[in-house]
């Protein structure tokens, strides 16, 4: 899908901590990426493991106080969002980086009407008049296939269903033709039905437009229909990364690969599902070594538990925590192909 | 034998017009004519979108809604006919869990409390062997029993949804009824909760009503699944059945929409894409209320003829309309 090969975002050792009174969490501790022109980056990851905050970070869209951004860069076409200015940041978002929420119910306005709300973004970004805007909506609107789109301008929010608030939300978050748009469980309130509808509308404008999608979900069925690239997430930190074959197909770290066995897809029924014992980490207490140790089962007891895992390159495309568990899967992998 | 047989149950609920003195609207019908048997032991799965009356089909069932007409006959007694006090003595075998463990739980009881309550209420075991009886059941769903006199915002989602388990299976119950009980889990807990539902089921011979959206969970759980459409049902199948040869149009449709964790198989998959949104109960379409978004459906006659759920094999149910027929 990818039509060329250029970097659009490249964000480097971020770092995202909430400083509250229980303590410090560790939201997202140290996290590099990148994502290129045109292509789906799918995050994945457990409630909790940061696959939020740290897209929200980019956009300074996290409160702070207690949130901080302790360190790191993100450049998104030579500007550093994490340092620019408030001014410069407002120029970005909604305009050039847009964002899909995950509950269509709450991310709407319930006082305002729809078409108000769709060209919020044309009138503040583009100096349109309001009634260019108006029609751009409207269109818009026909896009992500709203039936009478004319009708549904003049409606409020609560009028419609979940699935055709995100339709709204979709027309309003590409109705400036970003280059990057970070969708954040755009699915998950929805139903499968709905959902595909969904998938498949955004994964035909982002053709069209030859947008870039950041994709958060925890659902990997999903990810795997949508996404070029996949990384995932645990307790703040990417502990594999790679193309989405890469992942689904040799997946080394032992999270991966208990994600993916865990998923009831996956399973033979009669059997007892697969399932991660434990709970995630706590983000407060300072994680030495790996942070997936105390639930992995893949571990061995002589294994030397490096203090920082680390991310080591595998493939070109595939890089995954350095971890005595990962590395043993990538040798045993190398020997069989 | 059938343990629960549930014949042309109706629930409606009543909907005001716009002002005073608007016309009077017929109440508006959740669960339309459904009729459905569950044996003894097994887990039935039931599936649909949401707003198909799947949750309000469950809470009918316990009668915690106001049913309108119908039979639901539990061991060939007809809950219909019970007064308040004959219900309250039949509930301890008939019991719930919830969706969402956030708010299924009090927040101001400690986990003793909640556990304490039915057993007490229900007078299931004496005071003295309360402690005991509750420690028992913290064992039973996999948490230490030191925990009890934590609140619930103390826990996370998976222990919170083994302790509304722990509740519901408090007072010994022969039939559960389990609305959504996963859904709201990540999927590394959800599988940890499906793994003690199943090895629960078998312990102590539960029969589960399995209430979901979520078809792989069901796959996985069920051995019957009974698909919902706007208040009817619309196919009754063992799970191996449905899933390698589904009849009807919407179930093919849903299935077709799971998304399936292997991008090969993604790719190359073709999808029944439905057109439009579900239909809404207040304003049903006319004859088969999934002709407007059916992909198969082929003269007008789907939308005048009303299609009822009809056996076509000595397990399965089909809607009689035309296009499950002409295959």
């Amino acid at each position: 899908m990818t039509n060329n090969n250029e970097i659009l975002l490249q964000v480097d050792n971020l770092k995202t901590y909430f400083h509250t009174r229980t303590g410090c969490f560790r939201a997202v501790n140290g996290v590099s990426f990148h994502v290129r022109k045109g292509e789906t980056l799918g995050i994945v990851g457990e409630s909790g493991s940061g696959k939020s905050v740290s897209q929200y970070s980019l956009l300074k869209l996290i409160p702070q106080p207690p949130g901080k951004i302790e360190s790191g860069t993100a450049f998104f076409d030579g500007t550093d969002l994490l340092s620019a200015d408030e001014k410069t940041l407002r120029g970005i978002r909604g305009k050039r980086i847009s964002m899909i929420f995950q509950d269509p119910m709450t991310c709407l306005n319930p006082y305002l009407k729809i078409g108000d709300q769709i060209i919020e973004p044309l009138l503040i970004h583009h100096n349109y008049n309001k009634e260019e805007a108006r029609k751009k909506a409207i269109e818009a609107l026909k896009q992500v296939g709203m039936t009478s789109p004319e009708k549904r301008m003049k409606g409020y929010p609560h009028e419609l269903s979940g699935g055709m608030r995100q339709r709204v939300m979709i027309a309003m978050a590409l109705i400036t033709e970003p280059e990057l748009l970070i969708a954040d469980e755009p699915t998950t309130a929805l139903d499968v039905t709905v959902q595909a509808q969904i998938l498949d509308l955004i994964k035909k404008l982002q053709k069209e437009k030859n947008t870039a999608v950041i994709f958060i979900t925890h659902d990997l069925g999903v990810i795997a229909g949508v996404a070029d690239r996949v990384m995932v997430m645990y307790a703040g930190e990417i502990v594999e990364e790679g193309l989405t074959e890469e992942i689904f197909y040799s997946a080394c770290h032992p999270y991966t690969r208990a994600l993916l066995k865990s998923i009831p897809a996956n399973a033979q029924v009669g059997d007892e599902l697969f399932s991660i014992d434990g709970l995630p980490p706590n983000l407060s207490h300072k994680i030495t070594g790996c942070s997936f140790n105390p639930r992995c089962t893949e571990k061995v007891n002589d294994d030397k538990n490096l203090d920082f895992p680390t991310l080591t390159e595998i493939t070109k495309s595939h890089r995954v925590a350095n971890c005595a568990c990962a590395l043993r899967n990538v040798s045993e992998i190398e020997r069989n192909s | 034998m059938s343990y629960l047989n549930i014949e042309n149950l109706v629930t409606s609920f009543p909907v005001r017009g716009q002002g005073f003195f608007s016309k009077k609207i017929p109440d508006v019908k959740i669960i339309n004519n459904v009729s459905l048997n569950i044996k003894k032991g097994e887990v039935l799965g039931l599936v649909g979108e949401s707003g198909c009356g799947k949750s309000t089909l469950g809470r009918s069932l316990l009668r915690l809604v106001p049913v309108k007409s119908g039979k639901i006959l539990f061991n060939n007694d007809d809950l219909m006919n019970k007064n308040y006090s004959e219900l309250s003595k039949l509930r301890p075998q008939l019991q719930m869990i919830f969706q969402d463990p956030y708010a299924s739980l009090d927040p101001r009881m400690t986990i003793y409390d909640t556990l304490a309550e039915p057993l007490l209420f229900h007078n299931i075991v004496p005071k003295s062997e309360l402690d005991e009886e509750i420690n028992r059941l913290m064992n039973l769903v996999g948490l230490a029993p030191r925990y009890i006199k934590k609140y619930p915002h103390e826990f996370s989602g998976g222990q919170r949804q083994r302790i509304a388990i722990a509740r519901a299976l408090a007072l010994r119950p022969e039939f559960i009824i389990a609305d959504e009980p996963v859904s709201a889990l990540d999927v590394s807990i959800q599988s940890q909760i499906i793994n003690l539902l199943l090895d629960l089921k078998k312990k102590l011979n539960l029969t589960i009503l399995f209430i979901s959206h979520d078809l792989s969970v069901v796959r996985f759980i069920c051995d019957r699944i009974a698909v919902m459409y706007l208040g009817k049902i619309v196919e009754i199948a063992p799970s191996k059945e449905l899933f390698e040869n589904p009849i009807h149009p919407y179930t093919q449709a849903l299935l077709s929409a799971i998304p399936l964790p292997d991008p090969r198989k993604e790719k190359n998959r073709e999808r029944i894409l439905l057109q439009g949104e579900p239909p809404s109960h207040l304003n049903p379409p006319s004859g088969c209320a999934f002709s407007p978004r059916c992909h198969k459906k082929k003269d007008a006659s789907c939308g005048t003829r009303t299609p009822s759920l009809v056996q076509t094999s000595d397990t399965r149910w089909v809607s009689d309309c035309a296009c499950c027929e002409q295959r």
